[in-house]
């Protein structure tokens, strides 16, 4: 059976999901159940496969039988196999937080549909990572992108189907760019697996076709990933999704165009096309220095804790682009490593925003008054979190910008450091912020505060459920834990950007 | 919502059409393994049969034939067949996807596949069928949309 895993981590989800609609009008749905039991049987087996990967090599499942190039392979690398242990944790945890928040956002009518999309989400993102197929990636880019416009559209709001529309055009925009650059290095090679156009693209690599589908792929999944000029799509669509969606679109979907980006870099186009043939180390320098920069200044100014972690997640994304741009081995490092802390991080402060909601209803921050002695664990939790995301040591976030910063001292980028530096100093005003009202601003002016926080006021200690907590509580300590065992997710990733430079 | 509109031409005319636009579909479905066609196509023509019969009849008619519920029930079905035939390939001792390795009493390999892929056909010409036609009524029903709930 073991043999079989590339797959199974794929089609489990998506099995669920069928199976999720076919139970829909029977008495018995089950619809939370199926989604959770899928999530964490996938979890399981990326796990066992970045074993597998670590201690014996990749391993290469040839879909059907057919030998490829011819048919179609699945890859578990050491990159796809730690990404995919992120995007498998973060689903998990975030469906077992979705009972109860599901039920109140969707309204019961609403669940099954709901579970049946996330599943469907869930399985299009392991499809992505898993693929050792360009055509193949499209596919479940299409699979994960169209759950995801509708499941924004779930959101409470009214705004949520204009934010999902939006999304959907955009979003179809930079998947239709991608699937042209597709279209452009079938014609000039004949194939579609990876591992046999880096074979074949090396001979052709002055091609003006070859440069034109780079650059494709690169704006299309620039998109995708929300890259600082084309991130319009990403407030609206992360800030009004649904609560269980948000972490979901934020850690995983953007992370895995992300994930996707660098796989077409350095298993397609190898480092060598990237660094010496289009000029590219400038182009993501300044696309992610300034991703980072306007990022976290537009997070300023928000007034919406949901729109305010979405935009934060403008200026991390600046942060995985800007440690491709160093061509050595230690930005790539920090690069990959942030792809896991700003998974788990954004992921535990999305679920805090939710239990916020959930329990509350506020969005605002200015109305959090206090709340710091009314969910204390919530609180805490988004404390860290917080501090995570700003680079504090200790956490993971400070292991991905510390390599950062030390990729571009290599690179002799040093003007590039106190960039980093500007770009976490604003992340720690604005998270500072929200600290201060929620810990330290009490509700000294009585009635105000009172009156708009809600009525359950009298109680000191008022707790989302153990069901809410706990998620976002499992992502921080995880945080920590690898913040301190930092040698964990740095060999792992160490050995990721080895195998995509090519080294030994 | 769309209501029956009386025109005895349209109805006679759909109503001796529609068998032989559904045999079409099974047709191209059948033959798709082998000969242009295949569950996709196959699937939009059965769906569109149905169609027909919604314009010509009007949706509330047509209920006894196709409900949204059991509509619901044959898109996922269609592709529990699909992805089911990969995972029995699977536990066959195949890879997914793996036709050659599924359990039926033919003499030839070969002859195992075609029948593998013809299962796939037809589970794809299901959920191909299913949703085509509630893309149709949902939007046609869009006013309404609280009542079929």
């Amino acid at each position: 059976m073991a043999e079989h895993f590339p797959i199974l981590v794929v089609i489990i989800p998506i099995m669920a999901s069928f199976i999720i609609l076919l139970l829909w009008r029977t008495k018995h749905r089950y619809e939370w159940h199926i989604t959770t039991a899928a999530t964490f049987l996938s979890f399981l087996i990326s796990l066992s496969l970045l074993n597998t990967v670590f201690l014996s090599g990749p391993i290469r499942y040839w879909l059907g039988g057919w030998e490829p190039p011819w048919g179609i392979e699945y890859v578990v690398d050491s990159f796809s196999g730690y990404v995919l242990v992120v995007v498998t944790l973060v689903s998990f945890v975030t469906s077992v937080f979705a009972a109860k928040s599901v039920k109140k956002e969707a309204g019961e009518g609403r669940t099954v549909s709901f579970f049946a999309l996330y599943s469907l989400l869930a399985g299009g993102l392991y499809g992505i990572i898993v693929t050792g197929d360009l055509f193949n990636l499209y596919v479940f880019l299409e699979i994960s992108s169209l759950a995801g416009y509708a499941l924004v559209g779930v959101g409470k709001k009214k705004r949520a189907i204009v934010a999902s529309y939006n999304y959907l055009i955009l979003g179809t925009i930079g998947a239709t760019l991608y699937l042209i650059g597709v279209g452009q290095l079938y014609i000039m090679t004949g194939t579609l697996n990876m591992a046999d156009l880096s074979q074949k693209l090396p001979a052709i690599f002055e091609s003006k076709v070859i440069i034109a589908a780079f650059a494709l792929f690169i704006v299309g999944l620039s998109i995708k990933m929300a890259l600082f000029p084309f991130h319009a799509w990403l407030p609206d669509a992360h800030g009004l999704a649904p609560s269980v969606i948000s972490p979901i679109l934020s850690a995983c979907v953007i992370e895995v165009a992300a994930y996707a980006m660098m796989r077409v870099m350095f298993t397609v186009y190898t480092p060598a096309f990237v660094f010496k043939v289009v000029p590219a180390k400038e182009v993501f320098l300044l696309g992610g220095g300034v991703a980072m920069l306007v990022g976290s200044y537009l997070t300023l100014a928000q007034t919406d804790i949901k729109r305010m972690l979405a935009y934060s997640s403008v200026g991390q994304m600046g942060y995985i682009i800007l440690g491709l741009s160093f061509a050595n081995h230690t930005g790539l490092v920090g690069s990959i490593v942030h792809i896991f802390s700003h998974a788990i991080l954004k992921a535990s402060l999305f679920l805090v925003a939710g239990s916020l909601i959930y329990k509350t209803g506020i969005t605002e921050i200015s109305r959090l008054k206090g709340m710091g002695k009314k969910m204390p664990l919530s609180m805490a939790t988004f404390t860290i979190g917080a501090l995570g995301m700003i680079g504090i040591p200790l956490t993971t976030g400070f292991i991905s910008e510390w390599k950062l910063a030390l990729g571009a001292l290599e690179a002799g980028k040093w003007f590039i450091v106190p960039v980093i530096l500007l770009s976490a100093l604003l992340n720690a005003v604005y998270f500072g912020r929200v600290i201060e009202i929620v810990w330290f601003k009490t509700d000294e002016e009585e009635g105000h505060g009172h009156k708009e926080i809600g009525k359950h006021e009298k109680t000191s200690i008022d707790e989302a459920p153990l069901s809410l907590v706990l998620p976002p509580f499992i992502l921080v300590s995880l945080s920590i834990i690898f913040g301190i065992g930092a040698f964990i997710p740095v060999t792992l990733a160490e050995k990721a950007a080895s195998m995509l430079l090519g080294m030994p | 919502m769309i209501v029956q509109y009386e025109n005895i031409i349209i109805k006679t005319i759909s109503r001796i059409l529609i068998p032989f636009i559904q045999i079409y579909a099974l047709y191209v479905i059948m033959h798709g393994h082998y000969s242009p066609g295949g569950g996709f196509q196959g699937g939009v023509i059965l769906g569109a049969s149905f169609i027909l019969l919604v314009l010509a009849f009007g949706a509330e008619a047509s209920q006894k034939r196709i409900s949204l519920k059991k509509l619901t029930v044959l898109a996922s079905l269609g592709l529990l067949i699909f992805s089911g035939i990969g995972l029995v390939a699977l536990l066959m001792g195949g890879n997914y996807l793996d036709y050659g390795k599924l359990p039926l009493p033919l003499e030839s390999i070969p002859k195992i596949r075609a029948m593998g892929i013809l299962g796939i056909e037809i589970g794809v010409g299901i959920g191909v069928m299913a949703i085509m036609i509630t893309i149709f009524l949902a939007i046609a029903s869009y006013e309404t949309e609280g009542k079929n709930d």
